[in-house]
């Protein structure tokens, strides 16, 4: 297998492992944003927080791991990213930190504020990382404002308030109800009775909301944003480097993928067919229909994303040149090939344990069910 | 302030917060696998309540951990983005790999382990609880795998063209020496502070006269699996010293004071007040001898002392400074074999070079002073590492001697333990902690100046940040992790207190003598 082939491989790696993070961890995370909408009572925000008490800590370990193989596979992406976005990130994290603890320490008091406090902790800790993943991404569409000295020390040149303008804000919206109304589906599988009809009803909106956010998002970006081309420069099989390249900056740029390969307009229309579908499934009731739809639609979501900005990952808007890209900002060939091997042998492992456990947590929980195992259950 | 300096707190302050809390996890998984066996194989239902009353105390430390490991799994790319990309070649993969095989294991099954045990048999539970402790501890082999690599940097050479250092052979990155030792140290560790958590608390219940059938039974299991583990801490930290002696020679000359090279075998200064400004220690107290057998394992090998090493950094760095002018101009591209040549002779330098450039203006013609001023640099401070190593084998030592007691009492079957015992046992309760704290503190603030030893200055590794950024999330995260580490101790106290009786399976003490008195 050769150095191009190992890159593009981890460009799909990274792009399952994002998929695996919002489709896991998304309904968790929608869950508990959903907490203080449809969850009326203690008992009922009891009902949704364990339907994801024994998942989302498991789930979780996909954000972590798209962490540890961006390090692994993308390094400068990784220090690019994490390092220019800085105080978006620290702010992820920090409502990251109140997860954990909420979920474990909620139950430990039975106390009405004690309970409440953890329940805005959850609220907070869940939205506010759905909001700025999507800020991040809207961002990287645009370009960021980074560029590299000779020593390949990176310069971010932007602030933290330039991250928050319109297009990333939109972008952020969607994201939320994305993450939102993945929560919704999985609720409607998990639930039954009130709680239930208010799931579907969630997802009935959201999916059409989200449907409408997504279409416009594309809208904007083909008349307001210009796209990154390489122009040259650029050498699939070589050693990683990242300034070397020339790129520019045209109308219409995340198009050419699409006008190059036609078929890949499916992957647009499947996910607004996956946000609708949910919908419009939510509404018949077909329960796990709705949550695979929505599902599909996320997937749908980021390799549109992907495609859209391939071979980019984060295009620099002040110098062109240095933006990452698939095939200059990798690890060595070594590093990939035994990261590969890696992820072959564990990621169906994980796949198995992880279908094992929803397999024994099966079945849907009610009110009844909390009062039965006070004691033991969130 | 300086950005470096800030960016190394928020750094060492996550780090060890973070390292509150994962010995407890990885022992006590294990301590509670033992008493889950236990349950399976004898039927009795005590068992099976102690399996879930120390299990919430390992769920209210576990919630704590997994958020602040959060921190460190972002922090590299966020704080230190040319460490990322400089090292990332190498140290990332371990990080992926440690989430990959370790920790999804782990985390998929603890929700499995709390919530499971009606919908589990009893051998699958079992099972489940078995392999959350196989997770957990594979987790720590490859976090320890990088971190051996920061230390002892193998398997793997620098890239003029990207710039940075790529893996050239993965097999001695993970079979490192310094990686394999520090694993089976630093779990033995976590091993030895679950056992002094469980049996301090077990012996207070004793000290009460509460839940006694619970607490003794407690108190062998964590007697017996303690003293094994303290033993293996202090031989395989015994083997960390020998190591040291072979690969991080700085180190271990600063955590000994060692300011001169003595005639083998070294002695070893027990206690005394390092001086640095003087490069001596006064009032040092001396065993003849030891330090030789401990860092050599001869009589007649020599434990270089930091002066000389010194005197060897400031060659190092004359000719680092040449390797970096040389590795401009083949980046400019310089492709002439000679250039090639007398670059890869002295290529390890290169780091040395990299060290000079932070302390003089003109790296190529440094001054007498400057020179001066980057050599000084290149040791730690001796004070803090030699007073952190005694603190640690102080309390290593004192754990040894009071796991000694616990199994020699635990075994005689007495009816009632000694009462000096059991406080004895209560207030150790701080010791692992103090240890591990202390451990970590020499390990890493014995690395500087290198955040990758020999290749990359700390003072390079750094974000390009404003300093008013990382102090304002330096902050943040101060205020965060002291609520945070607030409320998880006050419900570690509520819950400890309570006992077994927290289970409410009215089986225990609390709850019986509510009954008794309603």
């Amino acid at each position: 297998m050769d150095y191009e082939a190992l890159r593009f491989i981890w460009w799909v790696l990274i792009g399952v492992l994002l998929i695996g993070f919002v489709v896991t961890d998304g309904f968790d995370m929608g869950v508990a944003a959903l907490l203080k909408v449809i969850g009326r009572n203690n008992d009922e925000r009891r009902v949704m927080i364990n339907t994801v008490a024994p998942h989302w800590d498991g789930n979780q370990v996909w954000l972590i791991t798209a962490a540890g193989a961006l390090f692994a596979a993308w390094p400068t992406v990784y220090a690019a990213a994490f390092s220019g976005f800085y105080l978006a990130m620290m702010l992820t994290l920090f409502a990251l930190f109140l997860r954990p603890i909420a979920f474990e320490y909620r139950s430990k008091i039975d106390n009405q504020t004690w309970r409440d406090r953890w329940d805005w902790a959850l609220t907070v800790g869940s939205t506010v990382p759905a909001i700025i993943i999507g800020v991040a991404f809207g961002n990287l569409l645009q370009g960021v404002p980074f560029h590299f000295d000779d020593l390949l020390r990176l310069y971010y040149t932007g602030s933290f308030w330039g991250l928050l303008n319109p297009f990333a804000l939109l972008v952020g919206v969607f994201s939320l109800l994305m993450f939102v109304n993945h929560g919704a589906a999985y609720l409607q599988l998990k639930t039954d009775g009130e709680l239930l009809q208010r799931a579907e009803r969630m997802s009935q909106l959201l999916g059409l909301v989200a449907a409408t956010l997504f279409a416009l998002a594309g809208v904007w970006l083909w008349f307001g944003i210009d796209g990154f081309q390489v122009t040259g420069g650029l050498d699939t099989q070589a050693a990683s480097r990242v300034t070397v390249k020339t790129v520019e900056q045209i109308p219409h740029g995340w198009f050419v993928n699409y006008q190059r390969w036609p078929l890949a307009w499916l992957l647009p229309v499947v996910t607004i067919a996956g946000f609708v579908g949910c919908s419009v499934l939510s509404k018949l009731r077909r329960h796990a229909l709705a949550f695979v739809a929505s599902g599909l639609a996320i997937a749908g979501t980021i390799v549109t994303f992907g495609l859209s900005m391939f071979p980019f990952i984060m295009p620099s808007s002040t110098t062109p040149n240095h933006s990452l890209t698939l095939w200059d900002a990798t690890a060595s060939e070594l590093t990939l090939f035994i990261m590969l091997v890696v992820a072959l042998v564990f990621v169906p492992l994980i796949l198995g344990y992880t279908a094992w456990s929803y397999y024994v947590m099966r079945g849907r929980l009610n009110v009844q069910h909390i009062h039965d195992n006070s004691n033991s259950l969130y | 302030m300086d950005l470096v300096e800030l960016s190394r707190m928020q750094f060492a302050y996550t780090a060890m917060i973070h390292f509150l809390f994962v010995p407890l996890t990885i022992g006590l998984v294990f301590i509670l696998a033992i008493m889950e066996s236990v349950y399976v194989m004898t039927g009795k239902q005590i068992y099976q309540d102690m399996t879930k009353f120390w299990g919430k105390l390992f769920g209210i430390n576990f919630a704590l951990g997994v958020t602040t490991g959060l921190a460190m799994e972002f922090q590299f790319g966020t704080n230190w983005s040319y460490y990322s990309h400089y090292v990332g070649d190498i140290f990332g993969a371990p990080l992926a790999i440690e989430a990959l095989m370790a920790f999804f294991l782990e985390s998929t099954l603890v929700g499995l382990f709390f919530f499971g045990w009606d919908r589990l048999s009893k051998t699958k539970h079992l099972a489940v609880t078995w392999l959350m402790a196989l997770g957990t501890n594979l987790s720590a082999l490859w976090i320890l795998v990088a971190n051996g690599w920061m230390q002892f940097p193998i398997g793997s050479e620098f890239n003029v063209e990207t710039m940075r250092m790529e893996l050239t052979n993965f097999a001695q990155v993970v079979l490192s020496p310094v990686a394999q030792v520090k694993f089976v140290h630093t779990v033995s560790a976590g091993y030895v502070t679950a056992a002094v958590f469980v049996l301090g608390i077990s012996s207070w219940y004793l000290l009460k006269g509460r839940d006694i059938a619970f607490a003794r039974r407690s108190f062998a299991i964590a007697a017996v699996f303690g003293f094994a583990s303290s033993l293996s801490v202090i031989i395989l930290g015994d083997e960390s010293g020998y190591e040291l002696g072979d690969v991080q020679k700085v180190k271990l000359a600063a955590i000994e004071a060692e300011w001169h090279t003595e005639p083998a075998p070294a002695a070893f200064t027990l206690v005394g007040l390092p001086n640095q400004k003087e490069g001596r220690t006064d009032y040092a107290i001396k065993i003849p001898a030891v330090m030789g057998l401990i860092a050599t394992r001869s009589l007649d090998k020599e434990v270089i002392g930091l002066s000389e090493l010194q005197e060897q950094h400031r060659q190092r760095m004359l000719d680092g400074r040449e390797a970096a002018s040389l590795m401009q101009q083949i980046r400019a591209g310089d492709k002439s074999v000679a250039t090639q040549e007398r670059f890869k002779a002295i290529e390890k330098d290169l780091g040395y070079g990299l060290l000079l450039s932070a302390y003089a203006e003109d790296p190529m013609n440094p001054s007498a002073e400057e020179l001066q001023a980057a050599v000084d640099a290149s040791i730690p401070k001796v004070w803090p590492l030699f007073w952190s190593f005694r603190i640690m084998v102080a309390a290593g030592f004192s754990m040894l001697l009071l796991f000694g007691f616990a199994v020699w009492h635990s075994m005689r079957r007495t009816e009632h333990k000694p009462r000096w015992l059991l406080r004895f046992a209560l207030f150790s309760i701080p010791l692992p902690w103090i240890a591990s704290e202390m451990g970590w503190f020499v390990a890493e603030y014995g690395r500087q100046p290198w955040a990758i030893g020999e290749i990359l200055p700390t003072e390079l590794a750094v974000s390009q940040l404003t300093e008013g950024d990382v102090l304002l999330t330096l902050g943040s995260i101060v205020v965060l992790y002291s609520i945070f580490v607030a409320i998880e101790m006050w419900l570690m106290f509520r819950y400890a207190r309570k006992g077994p009786s927290s289970l409410q399976t009215g089986r225990y003490d609390l709850e019986t003598a509510q009954v008794k008195e309603a």
